[in-house]
This record gives C-alpha cells, sequence and structure tokens, in this order.
C-alpha cells in the first residue's frame, strides 16, 4: 500500500516526535530526580519521622453558639468535657493499662472493655473513646498517673450546658450524637460520626446557625506523644450566638405557675408577633441527654403519659373550647347573622331535631346579646349563630383568624390543628355533615383542634386591633464577636376579615369576661389594668363512660387573655390538660403572667379577690 | 477475511510492559488495602480484578477492527460522551459533595474518564484532514477549541477540576503536535494571558480561595497540605529499597488520603523503595516511547494522531500524578494509570492501549 500521507512526510512527523520524546525525557528525569532526592537524601530524615510518625493531625472542636434571652440572660452555655481515650498501639499491654486506669480513676472495668471491644474493627492507630466527661476527681487521678497510663490521651471538648434546665427545656431543645441518616446529609458534610447536633427545639431548627467550623493543628509530637511543636493552625470557628424573644422571667414565673399540672402557656408580643414565653409541662432534664441517659431513662420519659419531651404549646392539639366563639361572634357579626343588639333568651338548653343542646349554665343565661354571650360564654347563643352561619362559612373564618395551619413559628415539628368542612367530613371520615355537629363546632368542641401558640396568635391579633403577625421567637443572630446578621423583622402575615366596629363588639365581649361581675374570668380580673378574656373548657370525650378515672376524665382549661385593653404589650394563652374549667385553672395563671409582665417582673401581691368571689361563677 | 500480518505485527512488547505495570498496581492496590487491619478487607481489590478483566475483553475488542471505523463513528461517540456527561449532572450519585459517578447495576462508572478516549478522537479526526507543515491557524483552531471547551464546562460542573484539566492538556498536547502557526500561537497565548486574569476578577471568594488551595497546598494546612507531608515522609522513608510488602507504616498509620486511588504512588514507593517507584517510572516511559514509536510507524494522519493522543493522555496523568505526590505539583484528582484504584480509570487506560495496539497491528497496510 502507499503512504497515506498526502500534506506532510513521515520524516516531518518523525521529526515533530523525536522532539515530543525529548520533552517527555525531560519530565520524566525531573521525577525520576526528585524521587532520588527524596529517598537517597532525604531518606534518613523521612523515615525517622516517619517511624515516630511524629506529624499528626488535631482537631480541634468548634465551640456551640449559645443561646440568651431577650434580656441578654445566657441559658445555653459550654463547659469543658474532659473525654478520655486509648491509643492501642502506644498502650504496650493492653489489659494491663485498662486494668491500671479502672484501678486509679475508679472507672468501672468492664464499661471500658466494652468500649474497646465495639471499636474493635477500627485501626489500632486511632484514639479510641473510652469515657466521654469524666468528672474532676476522675480526670485528676489520671493526670497525676500519666506515666503509668500509657497510650491513654485526655482531650477537651466543649458540652453544652443548660444553665436552668429543665426551665426552657421545650425552647432551646437537647442535642444528641448525629445519626448515620444525618451523616449522609449534604446539610452535616462537615460532621463526623460521633458529633453532637441539636436534635430538637432551637438547638435542631438552627443547627446551621449554632454550629462552628472544626479547626484543627498540625503537630510534631515526640515519642512519647506530647507536642513538641505546632506546625500549623486552622482556628475553629465558633458557631453563632442567638438570642431568643422570650424573658426568661415571664418564662419561669409561667412554669412556676403551671407547676405539676400538664399543659401550655404561651405569651407573645401582639404588636409584633415576638413570643415572650413558651412554656410546656412537664419538661426535662435536656443535660442528660448530653452526659448518656440509660435506656430505662429513656423508655420513662418516652412513655410517660404526660409527654414530657412534647412541646405542648406547638405540638398537642386541642378542642379549642368556648376561646372559639371569638371566632364564632366575628364570623356571625361580620356576615350578618346577628348584629350589636340581636338578643336571644337562653332557658339553659336548645331543642334541635331530636336532640337536646345544653348551655353549660343550668338554669339559663336569660336575655342575651353578643356582648354578654361572650363575656359570660353562653352556649344557646352560639348554638343558633351556629346554626345560620353553617359550618363551611365558620370554617372560612376560622382560617382567616390563622388556625387549621401552622402558624410557621421558627420551631420543628408544629401542628397544624383541625379545622372541619362539609367536604373534609365527607372525604375523611366518609360521612355527610349532620347540621347538629355545627353546633358542637361552633362552641369549639367536635372536630375542631388548634394548639396553644395557634390560640394565642388569635387572641393576640384580637388584641392589637386584627393584624396577624407571624410568631418569632428568634430575636437576633450574631457572630461570636457580636456581629449582628440576623434580626428577626415583624411579619405581618395577614388581617382579620371583621370591620372595626364589630371588632370593638367582641373587643368588649373580652373585657367584659374579666371585668364584668358576671363575667367568666371577674375572679382574675387585676387591679389597676384592664385585661380582656375568654375562658374555655373542653369536653373530653369519654367523660361519661368511666367516671372512676378521677385525674384522666377532667375537662381541660383554657384561658386566651391580652392586656392592657388599649395597645396592648401581651397576650397569652394557657391551656391545661384536666384543668376541668378554664376560669379556676387557667385564668389565674395567665393573670399573674401579665401582671408579672406589666409589672416589669414585680413579685404578686396576695391575689386577695380572688378569695372574695368565690361565689358567683363556676367555669363557663 | 482475516489477514495473517495482522497477527504478526500484533504488538506483543506494548501488551507485556501493559501487564507489568498492572502487576505493579495490583501489588501496591494489595498492599494499600490491606493498610493497618488485622484482616484486610480484599473487596477493593477483588473489584480492581474484576475491572481489570473486563477492560481487558474491551481491550481486545478495541484492535479487533480496523481503527479506521472509529474516525467514521468520531461524531457519534463524543456525542454519546457528551450526553453522559450531561446525565451525571441530572443522575449522578453524590460522593463527597460532587457527582461524578453513573450508577448502572453493581458498577458505578466515571463517564468524565471516557471522554478522554472520546476528545482524543474526535480531534485526531478533525487533525487528520487539516494538518500540513505550515501549521493551524485560528480559524482552524476555533472547532477544537470548542469541541474541547463543551465536555470541559460539563466536568467543572461536577465538579472535578483534575479530569477537566487533564482532558484540556491531551487536547493542548495533541494541537501542539499537529503544530499551531506562529501568528496564531502568538494570538493563543496573549488570549490565554488576558482571559485568566478576568476570570479570576469574576470568581466568588470561596472559589478563589479553592483555587488558591488547588495550586498551594499549605494554605490547607489541615487538607491537601497534611496529605502531601505524609506523603513525602512515606516515599522518602521508603529509601532506597523500600520496608518490604506490607511493612509500609505511613499506609498503615492511614495517613495517606485515598491511599488506594490518588496516593498509591506513595504505597508502592514507601514499600517497595527507590527501586520500585523507578522500575515504575521507567515502565511508564517505555509504554510512552512505544506509544509515539507506533505513531511514528504509521503512515495515516489519523492514526498517528489518535497514537499521539493516546500517549499524551498516559504521560500527562502519570506526571501530574507521580508529581503530585511527591509535592512538586497541586493537588489534584488525577489517577496513576493501571495504577490507582478505579474501575472507569482501568477501562479507560485499557481502551487507550487497544486503540495503539490496533494501530499499530494494522502499520503493514504501509510497508
Amino acid at each position: 500500500m502507499t503512504d497515506y500521507l498526502d500534506n506532510v512526510s513521515s520524516e516531518w512527523f518523525d521529526q515533530r516526535l523525536s522532539t515530543t520524546m525529548v520533552v517527555v525525557i525531560a519530565a520524566f528525569v525531573l521525577l525520576i530526580a526528585r524521587l532520588l532526592f527524596l529517598q537517597v537524601i532525604e531518606g534518613r530524615e523521612l523515615r525517622r519521622l516517619s517511624e515516630i510518625n511524629s506529624i499528626r493531625l488535631k482537631t480541634v472542636a468548634a465551640p456551640r453558639g449559645l443561646i440568651f434571652d431577650s434580656h441578654d440572660r445566657l441559658m445555653a452555655d459550654n463547659r469543658p468535657s474532659y473525654d478520655v481515650s486509648i491509643i492501642v498501639k502506644d498502650a504496650g499491654s493492653l489489659l494491663e493499662t485498662i486494668s491500671k486506669l479502672s484501678r486509679y480513676a475508679g472507672i468501672d472495668e468492664s464499661e471500658l472493655l466494652d468500649r474497646l471491644e465495639k471499636a474493635k474493627g477500627t485501626r489500632a492507630y486511632k484514639p479510641v473513646l473510652l469515657k466521654s466527661d469524666v468528672s474532676r476527681d476522675e480526670l485528676a487521678a489520671i493526670e497525676v498517673n500519666r506515666w503509668d497510663l500509657p497510650g491513654i490521651v485526655v482531650n477537651v471538648s466543649p458540652r453544652r450546658d443548660y444553665i436552668y434546665t429543665p426551665s426552657s427545656a421545650h425552647i432551646l431543645g437537647y442535642m444528641g450524637e448525629i445519626g448515620v441518616k444525618e451523616l449522609k446529609n449534604k446539610r452535616f458534610s462537615d460532621c463526623k460520626t460521633g458529633d453532637y447536633i441539636g436534635k430538637y427545639g432551637i438547638e435542631r431548627s438552627r443547627e446551621h446557625w449554632l454550629r462552628g467550623k472544626r479547626g484543627g493543628q498540625q503537630v510534631e509530637v515526640k515519642a512519647t506523644g506530647q507536642v513538641a511543636r505546632v506546625l500549623n493552625t486552622v482556628d475553629a470557628v465558633p458557631g453563632h450566638n442567638i438570642i431568643l424573644s422570650i424573658d426568661l422571667s415571664l418564662q419561669q414565673k409561667a412554669e412556676q405557675l403551671l407547676g405539676e399540672k400538664a399543659g401550655a402557656a404561651v405569651a407573645v408580643d401582639p404588636s409584633t408577633g415576638r413570643i415572650l414565653a413558651m412554656v410546656s409541662t412537664p419538661s426535662y432534664d435536656q443535660n442528660s441527654f448530653i452526659s448518656g441517659m440509660s435506656h430505662k431513662e429513656w423508655n420513662a420519659l418516652v412513655s410517660d403519659p404526660m409527654h414530657p419531651l412534647e412541646n405542648k404549646a406547638i405540638q398537642a392539639e386541642y378542642p379549642p373550647a368556648s376561646t372559639y366563639k371569638i371566632i364564632a361572634a366575628a364570623a356571625g357579626l361580620e356576615e350578618g347573622v346577628i348584629d350589636e343588639n340581636s338578643s336571644f333568651f337562653c332557658p339553659g338548653f336548645l331543642k334541635f331535631g331530636n336532640r337536646t343542646y345544653r348551655c353549660w349554665k343550668k338554669w339559663g343565661h336569660g336575655e342575651v346579646n353578643i356582648v354578654k354571650a361572650l363575656s359570660e360564654s353562653c352556649d344557646v347563643y352560639f348554638y343558633k349563630v351556629g346554626q345560620e352561619l353553617g359550618v363551611d362559612r365558620l370554617a372560612w373564618y376560622a382560617r382567616a383568624f390563622g388556625l387549621g395551619s401552622p402558624t410557621g413559628v421558627d420551631l420543628d415539628h408544629e401542628a397544624g390543628g383541625l379545622i372541619p368542612t362539609a367536604q373534609w367530613k365527607k372525604k375523611r371520615v366518609g360521612v355527610s355533615w349532620q347540621k347538629g355537629e355545627t353546633l358542637s363546632i361552633v362552641i369549639g368542641q367536635g372536630f375542631n383542634l388548634a394548639t396553644p401558640l395557634q390560640m394565642a396568635m388569635v387572641v393576640a391579633a384580637v388584641g392589637n386591633g386584627g393584624t396577624r403577625y407571624q410568631p418569632t421567637i428568634v430575636k437576633t443572630i450574631r457572630t461570636a464577636d457580636g456581629k449582628t446578621v440576623y434580626e428577626s423583622v415583624p411579619k405581618i402575615v395577614g388581617k382579620l376579615p371583621i370591620s372595626k366596629k364589630n371588632l370593638s363588639i367582641v373587643r368588649n365581649g373580652l373585657f367584659k369576661a374579666v371585668n364584668d361581675r358576671h363575667g367568666t374570668a371577674w375572679r382574675s380580673r387585676l387591679d389597676g389594668v384592664a385585661m380582656c378574656g375568654k375562658t374555655g373548657t373542653a369536653q373530653v370525650v369519654g367523660r361519661r363512660e368511666d367516671d372512676e378515672d378521677g385525674e384522666r376524665i377532667k375537662d381541660h382549661a383554657w384561658f386566651l387573655a391580652y392586656a392592657p385593653e388599649d395597645n396592648p404589650s401581651i397576650a397569652v394563652a394557657v391551656f391545661v390538660e384536666h384543668g376541668e374549667h378554664g376560669s379556676t385553672t387557667a385564668a389565674p395563671i395567665a393573670a399573674e403572667m401579665i401582671r408579672f409582665h406589666l409589672s416589669g417582673g414585680q413579685p404578686g401581691k396576695a391575689p386577695s379577690h380572688n378569695v372574695r368571689h368565690l361565689e358567683t361563677v363556676q367555669g363557663d | 477475511m482475516f489477514d495473517r500480518r495482522l497477527l504478526q505485527c500484533f504488538d506483543w512488547g506494548l501488551l507485556v510492559l501493559t501487564l507489568a505495570i498492572g502487576t505493579s498496581g495490583l501489588v501496591a492496590l494489595y498492599s494499600a488495602v490491606s493498610a493497618g487491619a488485622v484482616e484486610p478487607d480484599l473487596t477493593l481489590f477483588r473489584k480492581q480484578l474484576i475491572w481489570y478483566a473486563c477492560s481487558f475483553i474491551i481491550m481486545i475488542f478495541c484492535f479487533l477492527f480496523d481503527y479506521k471505523q472509529f474516525e467514521r463513528f468520531a461524531n457519534a461517540i463524543y456525542i454519546a460522551s457528551l450526553g453522559a456527561l450531561t446525565a451525571v449532572l441530572f443522575f449522578g450519585k453524590y460522593v463527597g459533595g460532587s457527582r461524578r459517578w453513573l450508577q448502572l447495576g453493581p458498577f458505578s462508572l466515571q463517564p468524565s474518564e471516557m471522554t478522554k478516549v472520546a476528545i482524543i478522537i474526535v480531534l485526531a479526526r478533525y487533525y487528520a484532514k487539516l494538518i500540513n507543515t505550515e501549521g493551524l491557524t485560528l480559524r482552524d483552531l476555533m472547532v477544537p477549541v470548542f469541541l474541547t471547551a463543551l465536555p470541559f464546562a460539563l466536568i467543572v460542573r461536577q465538579p472535578d477540576l483534575g479530569t477537566a484539566m487533564v482532558i484540556a492538556l491531551i487536547a493542548g498536547a495533541i494541537t501542539f503536535f499537529v503544530k499551531i502557526e506562529r501568528r496564531a500561537f502568538v494570538w493563543l497565548v496573549t488570549t490565554f494571558a488576558m482571559l485568566v486574569p478576568s476570570v479570576w476578577f469574576f470568581l466568588r471568594g470561596y472559589q478563589k480561595q479553592r483555587i488558591l488551595t488547588f495550586f498551594n497546598p499549605d494554605r490547607d494546612p489541615l487538607g491537601a497540605g497534611y496529605h502531601i507531608i505524609q506523603s513525602k515522609i512515606a516515599i522518602g522513608s521508603g529509601m532506597l529499597t523500600g520496608k518490604g510488602f506490607l511493612k509500609g507504616t505511613q499506609n498503615a498509620l492511614s495517613f495517606l488520603p485515598e491511599q488506594h486511588t490518588d496516593f498509591i504512588f506513595s504505597v508502592l514507593c514507601e514499600e517497595w523503595g527507590f527501586v520500585g517507584g523507578m522500575t515504575v517510572i521507567v515502565l511508564f516511559l517505555l509504554i510512552i516511547a512505544l506509544g509515539l514509536s507506533i505513531a511514528g510507524r504509521c503512515r495515516d494522519p489519523f492514526g498517528t494522531i489518535l497514537s499521539v493522543g493516546v500517549t499524551a493522555m498516559i504521560a500527562w496523568q502519570v506526571f501530574i500524578n507521580i508529581g503530585m505526590v511527591m509535592g512538586l505539583l497541586p493537588v489534584v484528582g488525577v489517577t496513576l494509570p493501571f495504577v490507582s484504584y478505579g474501575g472507569s480509570s482501568i477501562l479507560t487506560m485499557m481502551i487507550g492501549i487497544g486503540l495503539l495496539m490496533n494501530v499499530s497491528m494494522r502499520r503493514f497496510k504501509f510497508e
């Protein structure tokens, strides 16, 4: 065959190929020279370095961001934790070292051997954690006998410390070791096995801000393992500090008021939506999550019927009961079903179909108008409003007040509650809506469900004149050296669909509920400041069937309030599980929270009038 | 049909060299995976063996028919590789913050590796028609620049800076081999010199940081900087004759990052010393020399440029990888051909060898 090349000759190619070969050889000579330099000229020194494997990397944990209340009171701090590890290769006789460690420090030997067993698969040159967070005494014993404990290393790392735990435990949350699933997540790409991350509350929802950036040091160590010199350092970057809108004193006051009872209390600033207090009882010890909890302790927490791990203020959904009448009243007035002057006669019951619907007041309220219906919480009046409105129109208003969907507060796991409609029931239950059910709905029973935070936002909007704010709990985020990187601004999410005039009628009803001697919350009124509020008593299903079980069958108590009447600076929702009556258990707590807040944290006087007026009202 | 001369011209030397280097790679890989463990986990080693077996079959397939077929289907091959690179961006699996792998049943492939061969074939086809003693003009260069820029951009998106750079270097080597006109050359150099600072201007802070670290590992003392120190200690501590098979301590301490992929040469040098390292380098040099001589004996521009391209691919990767582990070059994710662990890398290199053999055994057509 002939030569394929027509443009160029093979000599031309050969010449270019030779040049290429020369370049390649030159490059490879460079490689060989370098290899020669490393292995022959520097070989001895590098061999020495490799034998004592003297250059090591030490990681430096980043301190987690601190959490403060709105008055800059530290709530979540970091403290040093001393972790004891062993480097198997350096340990000499492994079992002997372990038994000596156990003897010196008084740590259970089987516990140490367990840890060692678990880490068997890992390489012999990596430190194996034997015991984290040893006590001062144990640490001292180890340090004194260091010479006799080859391969034992003690590392200091920052640990979370919740100063006021169990106070505010549901807001701050807790931390736990990172799981396998999370490690695969891109969000945790800078984490390693054994790292602690936020698992609940602010710790979880603001994990990204709170977690700092790990630093490290390149060090040269002596044969004994001590650092001879630091070659290079990358500083750890501490996490961001978070300032909450919570007022710690109010928070603690509310916790103390709820005491042993299961329940929730939420206080917000009606003009901004900032949460001033968010309490859920009973609480739990956050620090026990960090120092390691036994299975028994954990199971006890999880199976506790009072659900201590749940933040009832946002996660628990309850029937709003009579507090829902605020919405029913607004809907009735706006839709023209009733007006300021409409009045009905309440004989203590309403016959509807073949059933009798009772008012809570057996002997009836007599002639009732809308203001009286709210202040004395007349069921019969609202039955009539509900009949006229129908379930779907009512549901529209409930949604416009923010019920039926999460408020969007900056905490995870928020529940949305439930506002039933005819269509919803058909779809979910499979049965058509019964007219009579509307009568349960209109007084906040039946399928209705709302969280305490949602109800607090309802009363806050009523209190501030009809503006709905997004509730927020994080006020400011700052870098460790104090530079503000985030500042929450009040965010309006809607307006109540109610005219000024009608809103003032509703507000008047809430005013009278507290400040009229026939009002359901008269006993909880405050001296010198006009508090407005609405009581609620949520029927617990199955009440009649198992009467013998004392605590479980009592009704739930609600109280919503704001104060002062004009331009309120605080709105509160209090919920007490099985508290029986809103007026007797929930209202006093809310009243005291408001008084405490308005007085700037002054200790309360003896609630004298509460005692004087025991006679009239018995719940609602 | 079958021409006996095909068998007579079969390049046994290239096969022996390839097998020799492959074997030394497997020995080093065995050391790397059994590092420091009491019972070595040989999963990776077995996987590598399977990859070698598969790649060997594909290599044979690559020289069964005339390489002219590659010239015919060059565009199809190129477009297919672009398709695979696009697919990776959407369906690739995330590993350590980048998307480089396509999952195909139990195996995962790195389309960016295969793209190296595709770009060699498509450029060889293009230049084969234009080649002349005057050199390429600026106008001639527009198409190849575009052909290279497309896969380059797709690979940078993954992101895989190392592979993208190797593709650009291979394309550059082929182009320089074909010869560029003096005027075009001056133009190229000046535009490049102006382009680099302006690109720098548009980069964001963290991207600048990444690039600075890329060129100067000391900026990242806990990452690349530390790895280079440990790698140098590993290589140096091997001294003249090495510490012996499975006796490497740097490796055992898992001080070396990616000891079975990018840093495998350090493992090899620690255990086999200067003798071992030198042997491997010389073996590579012989393969490269053989590749260039195959290019020389071929009297067809396509075959010649194809051989030069494959040889350039091997040469660049050897130079960058070994230069990197010895601290001569920045830390880039470039594998050592035939030695590093990785199916896609092995497959690509064996395809390359198959192409060289193809060109080599059909040289009789010009005699």
